[in-house]
This record gives structure tokens, C-alpha cells and sequence, in this order.
């Protein structure tokens, strides 16, 4: 086996992306499969390539762009989403089409040439500098601690949030914090990733994730698994076989969700739950 | 009311054009057991959720438990972790990754506060109510996996293990079938009565009331429309007026639902 792909600085940062947003990705797309917001999640990482591509033109940094994009997103549609006024789906699908409509905008008023842009829109893992990898370490750090921290809030919360609040959690505040870290690691994740393959990579593990276990502690770390094992997968097919190493990660992600499916034990669920209590019971 | 521990005065909440409450005054006495019957649309959820903090007044005095609620009185997490809520019941998710001891548990987590985990103690609270409501057998299996009336069960041990001293029940029985419906409906007055609490249960379905109710308030269109003993309010007049139904109909389905 060829082992030249650790010899090589940006070799060494990309793995190191790809853990660290492997992680980052993996532990918000559990937040999004149990709160049923997926659509969510794409509106907002569309809204930071919009942002993005806004710096781009505009010429300041496309990471402050897309923070503050993603978390405008996130304050329009978080509480449409809370308060259940409108269709989510419908808002988060208008929001959505102008977020990708913008951004073409923002492409189209760009002078000279457009190739950074494509960078933030494919993402490219293997040009890594060594401050996106200290914003991605800061942010993967910040999102596991978080989590430890106030896991019962956040298991709370996601299971029902009008439950967590009667019982005097604040669960619109944690509600707000995930949307906020979804934003934080859309941004971290963007420039490697990429604007329009983030999101796989924060849907597909946790998803995966989401059919194998029935513990919420198993599937963040189930979730945590899949999304390092899919970066890595993917950087080394990349490498070998000479692709676009987002491309390779999303696919990778993928099969893994497929996989995950085909051996889920909750397939059987319907009919479990057919079966009378007493034969269920050991 | 020395006595009261619930004391609304004049409570008005809209939602955009709609008022929910239009101007509701009750006192409700500690260990009280109150049934609130009325159509759908009434007003009855919207006074539960004012009694937890999370119905927004328009307007009025609410004092909970000797705290005034609303008017930028703080967020209310602290009263409603002393005020047990048992909402409709919903649809869980089958693959929802939380068992049954968890959900209960989680109705300890506002009493515990921030950074602490569970601990023994908490645990044999849980295991106590699971065992009170019943549900014992299935403590380690999947929410989602339990049928309505379970999860039900579930519910009220976990609004249980907040060691609440106001219990609010939202329809608690609503969408179970008959058998279900009667064994929570005994087992909460059991409850009631054996943990001095105060109860407030709401209904839109008088088959679904506990038999023994100290007190029954009917509403209709935001208003409380009349209220007194179980013997006083239930009459067939009264319901016929307050659903808007001719009286000899009335007197056949509650006839019927005696015979059922």
C-alpha cells in the first residue's frame, strides 16, 4: 500500500479537517435528524455560501459573510419553526431559492475571475491553511463541550420542546444555541466542504446514526464515527483515484446512510409493534 | 381566598385575531381537584398554559404558588418546575432514541439545574413513578414503541418525578380507547389524592372527567360560562346549552354512554 498520502503537508492538514469537521458536521446533523429540521440546515448552509460570495465581492473576509448569512437565516426561519406559524417547509423553501439566488447574483457581480467562488462552492479539503484548521478545531471543541455540558437539556429539547419547557427548562434558548452552532460550523466547515456538499455531511452520519441506535449518547458518538470514517474514506479515495475530495466524502456519507438502512434493526419496527406486550417482554 | 394557591383575575390571551381568554377570573383552592369542560375552542389549554407561564397574558393578574405570572416577571422556569404538565397526547416518533426510564427522568431536570447530572436519588424517584403508573415492565424499552395509553402512563410519571405541587392534565385520556381512558382516569385521581395535590383537569369529552371532581368550571368562547358542584353543572340543560345541542339529543348519548 502506498503510505505517501501522511507524508505530505496538506495531506496532513486534510486529515486533520477531516476529522475535526467530521466530527463538527456529524454532532449538529444529530440535533437536525431528531428535530426533524433538515431543511433547516440546507437553508442555512445555503445562506452562507450567499454570505460567502457577498465577501467575495464585496471584499471582506467570505467567513464573516457567511456567519453572519447563516445566522440570519437561521433568526428568520428559527422561529417560524418555533412557533409553527407558517408551513416550515414552504418558508425554509422560499428562503432557500433566494439564498442560491443570491449567491449567483453575488457571482455574477464579481469582477475578474470566479475561481474562489467555485472553491467555496465545491469546497476543496486539500488547500487548507493552517487558521481554517484552528477555527475548525475551536469550533469542533466548542460544539462536544457544548453538548457534554448540557446533555440532559439538549436530549430534553430535541425529544419535545413544549415538554422541556413545562418541566422549566429553557429550552428556546437551547433551541437558539443550536441554531447558532449549526451556523458556526457551516462557516468553519465551508471553505473544505464546501457550500453546496456541507450539508450531507452533517445529515448523512447522524442519519445513518439515527437507524441504529435507540441510546441518544450511542448516536452522537455512532453519528461522530460515520462522520470522521466518511472525510477519511473519502480523502483517501480522493487521493488514489485523483477526484474532487468533497465529491468523494458526500458519497462516501452516503453509503454509509445505505448501509445503515439495510442493517437498521428499526426497520422492524412496525411490526414489532403489532406484536402484543407479553411476547415482546424477555 | 387565604387558602387559594391559583388565583386568575380577568386573564385575557390572543393568538394574532383570535382571543383565546376573553377576561377569566378563578380561584382554585389548594388540593382542589377541578374539571374544566367545554367545546372545542373554549379557551380550556389556553388557561392551562397560563397557569405554567407559557401562555402569554394580554391582560390581568395570574398568581401561581404566591408568584405573579407575566408582565416581564422573569421567564418562568422557576414555576414550572413546580407545576406538573401533562400535554395531549402526541405522536411519538417509533425510532425516537430515548426509553421510557429516560422521558421520565427528564422530568426531574428543571428541579436539578444546569451542569448536574442525574443521580441515585433521582434514578429511585423515576423508578418509583414508574412503578406507581405502572409501567415498570417497560421502563428500558423505546418511547416511541409504547401504545397511546402507555405513553400516557409515561407522561404523568414524568410530570410525577417533577414533584410538582399544581398538577395541569391537558386531555390526558383524549384518542385512548375506553379501557385506557378509565384506568387513567382512576389512576390520577388516585394520585391526587394520595400526594395532596392541586389538579386541574381538562376535557372536552364528559366521559373522559373523573367521577369525583370537587368542582366543575364549563367554558364557552373564552369565558368561564358557569361553575359549581358535579351535580349543579352536568345537567342536561346545561350541557345542551353549552355545546349548543337540542336536550333530548343530549340526554340520549349520555344515556347511551351509560349503558356502554
Amino acid at each position: 500500500m502506498d503510505f505517501s498520502i501522511f507524508g505530505y503537508q496538506f495531506m496532513q492538514n486534510a486529515i486533520l479537517t477531516g476529522v475535526l469537521g467530521g466530527i463538527a458536521c456529524s454532532v449538529i446533523g444529530v440535533f437536525v435528524v431528531l428535530m426533524h429540521m433538515p431543511f433547516i440546515g440546507v437553508c442555512m448552509s445555503h445562506a452562507a455560501f450567499a454570505g460567502a460570495m457577498l465577501g467575495l465581492w464585496l471584499g471582506f473576509d467570505p467567513l464573516i459573510g457567511a456567519f453572519v448569512m447563516s445566522l440570519l437565516a437561521a433568526a428568520i426561519v428559527g422561529p417560524l419553526a418555533d412557533r409553527g406559524e407558517l408551513n416550515p417547509e414552504t418558508s425554509v423553501g422560499v428562503i432557500f431559492s433566494l439564498m442560491l439566488g443570491l449567491s449567483f447574483l453575488f457571482i455574477g457581480l464579481m469582477p475578474g475571475t470566479k475561481s474562489t467562488a467555485l472553491e467555496i462552492l465545491w469546497g476543496s479539503i486539500l488547500t487548507n491553511t493552517r487558521g481554517d484548521i484552528i477555527l475548525l478545531a475551536i469550533v469542533a471543541v466548542v460544539i462536544v463541550a457544548l453538548v457534554l455540558l448540557f446533555f440532559k437539556e439538549i436530549q430534553a429539547t430535541v425529544f419535545n420542546r413544549d415538554m422541556a419547557l413545562s418541566v422549566g427548562i429553557p429550552a428556546t434558548i437551547i433551541l437558539y444555541g443550536i441554531l447558532f452552532l449549526t451556523g458556526a460550523t457551516i462557516t468553519a466547515t465551508l471553505r473544505s466542504i464546501g457550500g453546496i456538499l456541507i450539508f450531507s455531511l452533517i445529515l448523512n452520519p447522524a442519519a445513518a446514526a439515527y437507524q441504529l441506535t435507540y441510546s441518544m449518547k450511542k448516536m452522537f458518538l455512532l453519528s461522530a464515527l460515520f462522520g470522521v470514517l466518511s472525510s477519511l474514506v473519502g480523502l483517501f479515495l480522493s487521493y488514489y483515484f485523483n477526484l474532487p475530495s468533497g465529491a468523494t466524502i458526500v458519497v462516501t456519507s452516503s453509503l454509509i446512510f445505505l448501509a445503515a438502512v439495510v442493517f437498521s434493526p428499526k426497520r422492524k419496527v412496525k411490526r414489532w409493534q403489532q406484536k402484543p406486550v407479553q411476547e415482546t417482554i424477555t | 381566598m387565604s387558602d387559594s394557591i391559583i388565583s386568575i383575575k380577568d386573564a385575557v390571551v390572543s393568538y394574532r385575531e383570535d382571543v383565546a381568554l376573553r377576561g377569566v377570573s378563578l380561584e382554585v383552592n389548594s388540593g382542589e381537584f377541578v374539571g374544566i369542560v367545554g367545546p372545542n375552542g373554549a379557551g380550556k389549554t389556553t388557561i392551562l398554559t397560563v397557569l405554567n407561564g407559557i401562555g402569554k397574558l394580554r391582560h390581568g393578574r395570574v398568581r401561581v404558588l404566591g408568584q405573579l405570572i407575566g408582565n416581564g416577571n422573569g421567564n418562568g422556569h422557576s414555576l414550572r418546575k413546580r407545576v406538573g404538565y401533562v400535554a395531549q397526547a402526541q405522536n411519538i416518533d417509533p425510532r425516537m432514541p430515548v426509553n421510557v426510564r429516560e422521558v421520565v427522568m427528564m422530568g426531574r431536570y428543571g428541579a436539578m439545574g444546569i451542569f448536574r447530572r442525574p443521580g441515585k436519588a433521582d434514578w429511585k424517584i423515576v423508578d418509583e413513578m414508574l412503578d406507581l403508573v405502572g409501567m415498570t415492565h417497560l421502563s428500558s424499552r423505546p418511547i416511541g414503541h409504547l401504545s397511546g395509553g402507555e405513553q400516557q402512563r409515561v407522561a404523568i410519571a414524568r410530570c410525577l418525578a417533577q414533584k410538582p405541587e399544581i398538577l395541569l392534565l391537558d386531555e390526558p385520556t383524549a384518542s385512548l380507547d375506553w379501557r385506557a381512558k378509565s384506568d387513567i382516569l382512576e389512576l390520577v385521581r388516585l394520585i391526587h389524592d394520595t400526594r395532596g395535590l392541586t389538579s386541574l383537569f381538562v376535557t372536552h369529552d364528559l366521559s373522559a372527567l373523573p367521577v369525583a371532581c370537587d368542582r366543575i368550571v364549563l367554558m364557552k368562547e373564552g369565558l368561564i360560562w358557569s361553575q359549581g358542584t358535579t351535580v349543579t353543572q352536568l345537567t342536561d340543560e346545561k350541557l345542551s346549552a353549552l355545546y349548543d345541542i337540542p336536550i333530548d339529543i343530549v340526554r340520549r348519548r349520555r344515556e347511551q354512554e351509560i349503558t356502554a
